[in-house]
Parts: C-alpha cells; sequence; structure tokens
C-alpha cells in the first residue's frame, strides 16, 4: 500500500514557526515538486508558548489519511515535543532535535543539532531556526528538492527578508552535509537507508 | 494549488456564485471570513463583519432576498445563535448557505481541536418542524465542490443549506485542482416570469418550490415568518397551515435522489461496512484499504449528505451484511440513524471519539478486524 508516503512531523512551541515551516514544506512537495501533500496542524488556544506541531504526508498517490500515523521524520524543536512524540517514530525513522532546547536525547540515533543558536550566530535572529532546520531536514531526507524548497520559502516569507532566509537555509543544508559526511567516516548505514527510500 | 479547507469553501462559494458574506470570526472557522474579505470585493460581492452571528444570518437572509447568494459561517457557539434565524430561512424559503466548522463542545468547548458533536443540531437546532439539507465534507478538494452544491441546491430548493465541516478538513491544507469556471454546473433560483401583478410568491407548484422574485425588482411581496398563505400574509386556516407545512415537506422529500449524496469504497462484495462522513471518512477510508489487503471483505459508505439522511442508499445494503460500523466524534448521533433505519436487520457497532483527537485509520482497523 502506497509505499511512497513519507511523514514529517515538526513539533516545538508556539511562535518557533513550526507550522510555517509544515506549510512551507508542504507548499514545496505540492506545488514545486508536484507531490500529493496534506499538511495538518495542531495548537493550543495561545498565541505564544504552547505547544505546537504541524505535519506534512508527502505521497506519490492521493492520499487518504491526512494525518502522520507513524512519523518517518520527527523534528523536535523544544524537549517537551520530543518527549512527547517519540514514541510515535517510526522504528528505524529519523529524529532531529534543536539542541540548543533538547538536552536530553532519548536514543543515540538522533539528529542533534543547535538550529536557535546557529540562527542566533549565523542570521542575528532566533526565530530563524525552523528555517534553518527546514533546509537540513531536506538536505538530508531529500523527500523534496532543494530548489523547491528553496522557492517555496522565499514566496511565503516577508518581503526584505529574503537575503536573511536564503542565509539561513544554507547554513541548515551546510549542517546536514556535515552530518552525512561524518555518518559516512564512521561507516554507519543509517542515511544511507534514507537514500534508499 | 495548495489550500486549507476553509479556502476551498471560499473558491467553491465564489465558483458558485455568492456574492455576499456576513459574518463574526471564530476559530476554527475564521479563515472562510478573512478570505472573504478580500476575495469578494475582488469579483464586486459584499463583505461584511456584523456584531455578532445573530445578525450574520439576518444580513444574509436580506442579501438572498435581493437576489443575491449568500453565505456566512461560523463554529458551535455561533451556530447556536444563527438557529432562530435559520428557521426563518426555512419557513420564508430563503436560499443561503451556513457553514458549521465544528469544534469540541459544548459552549465554547474546545476551540481548536476537532468534533463532529453538532450533527443533530444542524438537523434539529431550530424549533418546529422543518426539512434542512446538510451536507458535510472530508477534503480539500470536497470543500470546494460540496461547497458549489450546497448554493445548488439552496437555489433549487429555496432553502437554507448547512455544511458540517470539522477542525481537521478545514485546516488542512491540501493540493487541490481547481475546475475552470465554464466547468462547474451553477444552479440559479428560478424568477418569476410573469407582470408583478400576477405574481403569488408562495404559489404551490408541481416541484413545490415557488418563483422568487428579488426585491426592488418591482414585485411587491410580504415576508414573514408567520405560517403564511400563498400570498405571504400571516394565516391560521386549516388547510392553508397545513398547505403550507406539507409543501415545505413535500420539496425536499420528492427529490431525495438529486439531494441524498454518497461516496463508496469497495461496497459490491462486502460483508461488513463502515458508514462514515467528514474527516473520520478519510481514517475509514484508509482502514478499508488496509483490511481489504488483509484479506477482511470491509466496504465503506462517506456520507455526503447527513440530512435527509439517505435511507433509500443505505437500507438495501444493510440486508447483504454481516455488521456495520460507524465511526463519529461524538458519543453516537449518526449511528442512532443507522440503528433506526436498520431496524434490527443486521449488527450496528459504534466508535466513539470525544477527545478532541481524530479517529485513527488503526482504531478503525482494529474493530474490523474483530467483526
Amino acid at each position: 500500500m502506497d509505499n511512497s508516503r513519507y511523514e514529517i512531523r515538526i513539533s516545538g512551541s508556539g511562535g518557533q514557526g513550526i507550522i510555517i515551516a509544515g506549510i512551507i514544506l508542504a507548499e514545496a512537495a505540492g506545488i514545486y515538486d508536484g507531490k500529493y501533500v496534506c499538511q495538518t496542524q495542531s495548537y493550543g488556544p495561545e498565541a505564544r508558548g504552547g505547544s505546537s506541531k504541524a505535519e506534512v504526508v508527502v505521497s506519490d498517490d492521493p492520499i487518504d489519511y491526512p494525518k502522520a500515523m507513524k512519523p518517518d521524520l520527527l523534528l523536535a524543536m523544544t524537549q517537551k515535543a520530543c518527549d512527547a512524540y517519540i514514541f510515535d517514530l517510526k522504528p528505524g525513522g529519523i529524529l532531529m532535535v534543536d539542541s540548543t532546547h533538547v538536552k536530553q536525547l532519548p536514543t543515540t540515533r538522533a539528529i542533534a543539532l543547535p538550529f536557535t543558536q546557529m540562527a542566533r550566530e549565523r542570521t542575528g535572529k532566533e526565530m530563524m531556526a525552523n528555517i534553518i532546520a527546514l533546509g537540513t531536514l531536506v538536505a538530508i531526507t531529500g523527500i523534496v528538492s532543494l530548489r523547491s524548497l528553496e522557492a517555496a520559502v522565499m514566496s511565503r516569507v516577508p518581503k526584505g527578508t529574503e537575503e536573511l532566509n536564503k542565509k539561513a537555509l544554507e547554513a541548515g543544508i551546510e549542517a546536514a552535509k556535515g552530518i552525512t559526511d561524518k555518518a559516512q567516516e564512521i561507516g554507519m548505514e543509517f542515511y544511507e537507508s534514507i537514500a534508499d527510500e | 494549488m495548495l489550500l486549507q479547507g476553509n479556502e476551498a469553501i471560499v473558491e467553491g462559494a465564489i465558483a458558485a456564485g455568492c456574492r455576499f458574506f456576513a459574518g463574526y470570526p471564530i476559530t476554527p472557522a475564521t479563515e472562510i471570513s478573512e478570505v472573504m474579505s478580500y476575495r469578494l470585493p475582488a469579483v464586486d460581492g459584499t463583505f461584511i463583519q456584523m456584531e455578532d452571528e445573530i445578525a450574520s444570518m439576518g444580513a444574509i437572509i436580506g442579501a438572498s432576498l435581493a437576489g443575491t447568494k449568500s453565505m456566512t459561517a461560523t463554529s458551535g457557539p455561533g451556530f447556536s445563535l444563527m438557529q432562530e434565524n435559520l428557521g426563518f430561512a426555512c419557513i420564508a424559503e430563503v436560499p443561503c448557505v451556513i457553514v458549521n466548522v465544528m469544534r469540541g463542545g459544548p459552549s465554547t468547548g474546545i476551540p481548536t481541536q476537532v468534533s463532529q458533536g453538532d450533527v443533530m443540531q444542524a438537523r434539529w437546532g431550530t424549533h418546529g418542524d422543518h426539512p434542512i439539507i446538510v451536507l458535510s465534507v472530508s477534503t480539500t478538494q470536497d470543500c470546494f465542490s460540496i461547497t458549489v452544491k450546497a448554493f445548488n441546491l439552496a437555489e433549487k430548493y429555496r432553502t437554507p443549506v448547512i455544511i458540517l465541516a470539522d477542525e481537521v478538513v478545514a485546516h488542512t491544507r491540501e493540493k487541490i485542482f481547481l475546475p475552470h469556471p465554464g466547468e462547474v454546473e451553477i444552479i440559479d433560483r428560478i424568477r418569476p416570469n410573469m407582470p408583478p401583478d400576477w405574481y403569488i410568491p408562495y404559489e404551490d407548484t408541481s416541484r413545490g418550490v415557488p418563483p422568487m422574485a428579488a426585491f426592488g425588482e418591482g414585485y411587491r411581496y410580504h415576508v414573514t415568518g408567520l405560517v403564511h398563505d400563498s400570498r405571504g400574509f400571516p394565516t391560521q386556516r386549516p388547510d392553508e397551515v397545513k398547505g403550507l407545512m406539507s409543501r415545505l415537506f413535500r420539496k425536499i422529500n420528492q427529490h431525495f435522489f438529486d439531494i441524498q449524496m454518497v461516496e463508496e469504497e469497495a461496497t459490491e462484495d462486502a460483508e461488513i461496512l463502515t458508514v462514515a462522513y467528514g474527516s473520520v471518512a478519510r481514517s475509514a477510508r484508509r482502514a478499508t484499504r488496509e483490511a481489504r489487503h488483509r484479506g477482511i471483505k470491509a466496504g465503506m459508505v462517506q456520507l455526503v449528505t447527513l440530512w435527509p439522511f439517505p435511507r433509500q442508499i443505505l437500507e438495501p445494503k444493510l440486508r447483504k451484511l454481516r455488521a456495520v460500523l460507524v465511526p463519529e466524534l461524538n458519543v453516537g448521533q449518526i449511528s442512532r440513524e443507522v440503528k433506526r433505519i436498520n431496524q434490527g436487520v443486521t449488527r450496528v457497532e459504534t466508535l466513539n471519539r470525544i477527545d478532541g483527537n481524530l479517529i485513527t485509520p488503526a482504531e478503525i482497523l482494529s474493530r474490523l478486524m474483530k467483526m
């Protein structure tokens, strides 16, 4: 049954740009890559600080159930989100965390990068952490092409912030390259299996 | 295009010819108002944010009487406020579309979570004996096409039509294909072709739907919430009261086959059947496919029309089944209807979830495997 179905959950707290990250990823897949896509979200009544979650399901076939059942990839931008959703992850799925906020990793098989800290250092704005994380996520999974991702980011972000967002994307992609190189170095097959999918 | 269900509802409404929207923003229906506020002026339509939902309902009735296709959108608390004027639209036979994006309830409930608790309210929320058409949507594509259908039914039968959406379908962004304007079937109300002096506004016709004159076109007539005679004036004469009430029912009842819509999945040789609607239908479709994959003869009927309940379509199927499962996000509203028409013919099981989350395909599948 629909082997091409790939489920991504992006989670964190309100104000981190979780849902917009989901929308950008969905637009990259649906509009620019021409795949079937469903993007759903759940959030509390608060404007900031509450838990926030966005899900993106990408498939080559029409999608029946629009939400993630067993995410192939979980991106957790807070400790709380990581703790809450880690057990939903598909066996062999990818856990990706923002190590600026996630200090306790539930597994050694995780991609931990300090997205928020990188955002502060590379762009001067912590709020760019979501775009950096998207860059890493896409570079590692290849779920959409990097060109599509860039096009989707550019069409969604406010005018005047294009350069900043480009910088953030590049930082994320670069970080991903560091990770995949390292994985190859130590002979981990973890990332190769992703490439096969 | 990647659209939210709420945005697709707006596109459907505009494609159907809606040019007036009055509403009061409310989660999870707010995007409908928001998008309407800039989409309508772009097509020479009118958007008004009213002081509340009572006034919103009044405004769309007024706009429709003036000849403009009109719509409002709300969620549970606002839908409660609309009930009195909704009854007015029923008895005065004013075509209009009301979208209720269901949230958890009662009262303010859980604004950002999914529910299907308003199925019975949509049927019986306004007082008095009355027919009503209620449609449900489960995908973004539905949001477009069913909204068009809702306007068509409203115009064709001069009745309010309610679209029940839920938080999941309203907020899911999904790739959809919008048809070209010429490809969409659009139905408009029948207008009087006689001179104004000859016009009898509530005259009985074979279809049971009298022609409708727009205010301001020279046809003077009386519109009231009181039971009225064929000229629109209040009456208590038993023959006239009965005449009006029976016509209101007849105009819907004699067109069941036009109004009642379902979608089927693998029902031909099914031994067990899931009856679902709204977002839950997507879970049910997935579960049905997975069950078939495992060799279980499962099928699914997705109810598009909730009211009038599609009895004629469902009843013959029940006789061929071992059991029926009705999953829904309430403690059992449509399952009561299925049991009512089932009359003990087969086994009807329920699967209910009221914690603010969608029923998952796995939950339905595990029930199907036990049935």
